[in-house]
């Protein structure tokens, strides 16, 4: 610690250099946050205690391939499963295709399942009534302002009615309330209605169910239920593939992009430059004071001395703005959220992403450190106050 | 008085490439304690690396160097820089002040490798900018201070840890007359008044005055040749 001073003041020796290096690492760093954040939210969808108890079973080929409707009865008497429901991707966007709504069209008894869902009894019973009755998630209907009563058109990006047309109406009959808003964001930006309707207005469906969701008497037997589920259409033409709703929800988002691996190269990216960059700054800066670095080894320092100062310079320079940056980010995600309606429902930054920052950080200020501190480590006294 | 340094036999040779150079030859050498040397010679003569391995900043090719009863020669890297921050202090002829510290902090730095606290580092800084009249100075950088007063600044980091001995490379040779004379009379005045030893290397004459015996270097060789100082050279009218 007596040594800070002196890390500190040469880390400062040319600010303009300095600030704008610390510039591009918290510019690194609010990406590592804001993409973290991104990439945990995908992590933690379908992450729930109710759904490991659930399982979904789909098409084999694909999660658009439907399945007949007939299955639900055949799932429901597969020893284990305590429940059966289904449910259809209805493809909806509001006012602009742009504006893409979590439409689902589903049986009467799926929210039976979802006991994390909160919706008034009254409500509820208020959807069950209406032919075009619609629940709406909470962030969704404080976004577009609805609530209930009010007729919504929503276009569907897939399905007609039997006039052809893709608009359809449906009046908000109540408020889905997610009761974990961590790990239930989703539900509060659904919007539910019913299978029966949809079925009867569109000509392509056709009795078919998108996707079944059963609910387990066991959690301990989902591999033996799945695997007898999915026994029920072995050579069939609609041979199924069930999952836990984790790994289906995963498997899901992976067709539609692998978070993981983008929010990966971009990081591999930002930080191969940061090293460059950085590691380029640190060589400048300690080729710019051999002299003065030979003096301290003159009056005494050790070369591990020298070798620790310019490694503790190099990571300080690191912590200090990848800790801006992490905390910029901090600031930054509940304004992206708010700013896009509820649309984008992105965690805090958590725990996990400082420790992964600040390990990332320790690690990229020693390897940037490495190259110069040896050069300062071994550097001979006589030579570096000759010039040479 | 008892002798401080003792050198044997001491020969240095660089190799660059291929190239052998032999900078010195068979020295030997006497230095009682509180003697004020200064080593004078031609530039290439070896008089600056004979300095840097009686301040323990290089290691002689053969030969002895023995200090205040310590064989540097036979000491490791770590060893060594211990032995020289507890033992010498150095001054340079471009001061090599940390340009980013107050004179102060600069001050402080050797003190940093002690046990001290940080109130008595501060304490004892403040006493060594005194001691060569900078303490009104204390917060000044370097680039804030005439070229005298940074080279009293190195004096007083010289100083500061209370070393023994005193390396001085051309102390005066980036100064004005003035602030050269200004150096010498506190280089003169810590040996005399302090009891510091002081080994001086200059191509001025008029330095070379102020010490209380000559070294002549020519060809890495001691030109009178004799281990004993007061046979080296005569003191000088202006030393005593």
């Amino acid at each position: 610690m007596k040594y800070l001073h002196l890390v500190w003041a040469s880390l400062f020796r040319k600010k303009t250099r300095t600030i704008l290096t610390l510039v591009s690492i918290i510019a690194a760093f609010l990406l590592f946050g804001l993409l973290d954040a991104v990439r945990t939210s995908f992590a933690q969808a379908g992450q729930s205690a109710n759904g490991a108890q659930r399982l979904q079973t789909q098409s084999r080929l694909s999660f658009i391939q439907p399945l007949p409707q007939s299955l639900g009865a055949q799932i429901a008497r597969v020893p284990g499963v305590a429940a059966v429901t289904y449910a259809n991707w209805f493809g909806g966007a509001y006012q602009d295709p742009r504006n893409q709504v979590f439409t689902f069209a589903v049986a009467d008894n799926y929210l039976d399942l979802f006991p994390e869902i909160d919706v008034s009894a009254a409500e509820r019973e208020s959807w069950l009534k209406m032919r075009n009755g619609a629940l709406v998630g909470e962030r969704l209907a404080t976004r577009w302002g609805w609530k209930v009563g009010d007729r919504i058109p929503l276009q569907s990006q897939i399905f007609p009615d039997r006039n052809g047309s893709k608009n359809w109406q449906f009046d908000v009959a109540g408020i889905l309330r997610a009761k974990d808003k961590k790990t239930g964001g989703f539900f509060d930006q659904m919007f539910l209605l019913h299978w029966k309707t949809f079925d009867d207005t569109t000509p392509y469906n056709q009795g078919q169910a998108g996707w079944y969701v059963s609910r387990l008497a066991d959690v301990n037997q989902a591999d033996d239920v799945a695997r007898a589920i999915d026994a029920l259409s072995a050579n069939s033409d609609h041979e199924t593939r069930t999952q836990t709703e984790q790994a289906a929800t995963a498997s899901w988002l992976k067709q539609l992009a692998d978070i993981g691996l983008i929010v990966g190269s971009i990081m591999g990216a930002v930080f191969f430059t940061l090293l460059l960059l950085t590691g380029n700054t640190m060589m400048q800066a300690v080729r710019e004071r051999t002299s003065e670095l030979a003096v301290l080894k003159t009056i005494g320092f050790s070369d591990r001395s020298v070798l620790a100062m310019v490694l503790a310079e190099s990571i300080l320079l690191l912590v200090l703005g990848g800790m801006l940056g992490i905390a910029l980010a901090q600031a930054v995600v509940p304004l992206i959220v708010a700013g896009s309606g509820g649309v984008l429902n992105l965690p805090r930054v958590g725990a996990s992403s400082w420790a992964l920052g600040l390990a990332l950080m320790l690690a990229i200020g020693l390897i940037v450190g490495a190259l110069p501190a040896t050069s300062a480590m071994r550097l001979r006294i006589v030579d570096a106050l000759a010039g040479r | 008085m008892s002798e401080l340094i003792q050198i044997r036999n001491v020969s240095k040779v660089y190799e660059r490439g291929r190239q052998r150079v032999e900078v010195l030859h068979h020295i030997d050498l006497d230095v009682e304690q509180g003697d004020f040397l200064a080593l004078m010679g031609p530039s290439g003569s070896g008089k600056t690396t004979l300095l840097n391995l009686i301040g323990g900043l290089d290691l002689p090719t053969d030969g002895s160097i023995n200090v205040g009863g310590q064989r540097i020669d036979q000491l490791a890297a770590g060893p060594l820089a211990k032995w020289r921050a507890a033992n010498v202090g150095f001054v340079f002829q471009f001061y090599n002040l940390m340009p980013m510290l107050s004179a102060q902090r600069n001050v402080e730095l050797p003190l940093l490798l002690t046990k001290l606290s940080a109130g008595e580092r501060k304490k004892r800084a403040a006493i060594a900018l005194q001691l060569v009249g900078l303490a009104d100075r204390a917060s000044h950088k370097p680039a804030e201070l005439s070229g005298g007063q940074q080279q009293r600044v190195s004096i007083a980091r010289a100083i500061v840890s209370d070393p023994t001995l005193l390396v001085c490379d051309e102390p005066t040779g980036d100064l004005d007359r003035q602030s050269a004379e200004e150096v010498l009379n506190l280089l003169r005045a810590l040996n005399r008044d302090h009891g510091k030893t002081i080994l001086m290397v200059t191509h001025d004459p008029k330095a070379a005055e102020y010490a209380n015996h000559i070294v002549q270097l020519d060809k890495g060789t001691l030109v009178a040749g004799a281990h004993a100082p007061s046979t080296i050279a005569a003191p000088t009218a202006a030393t005593v």
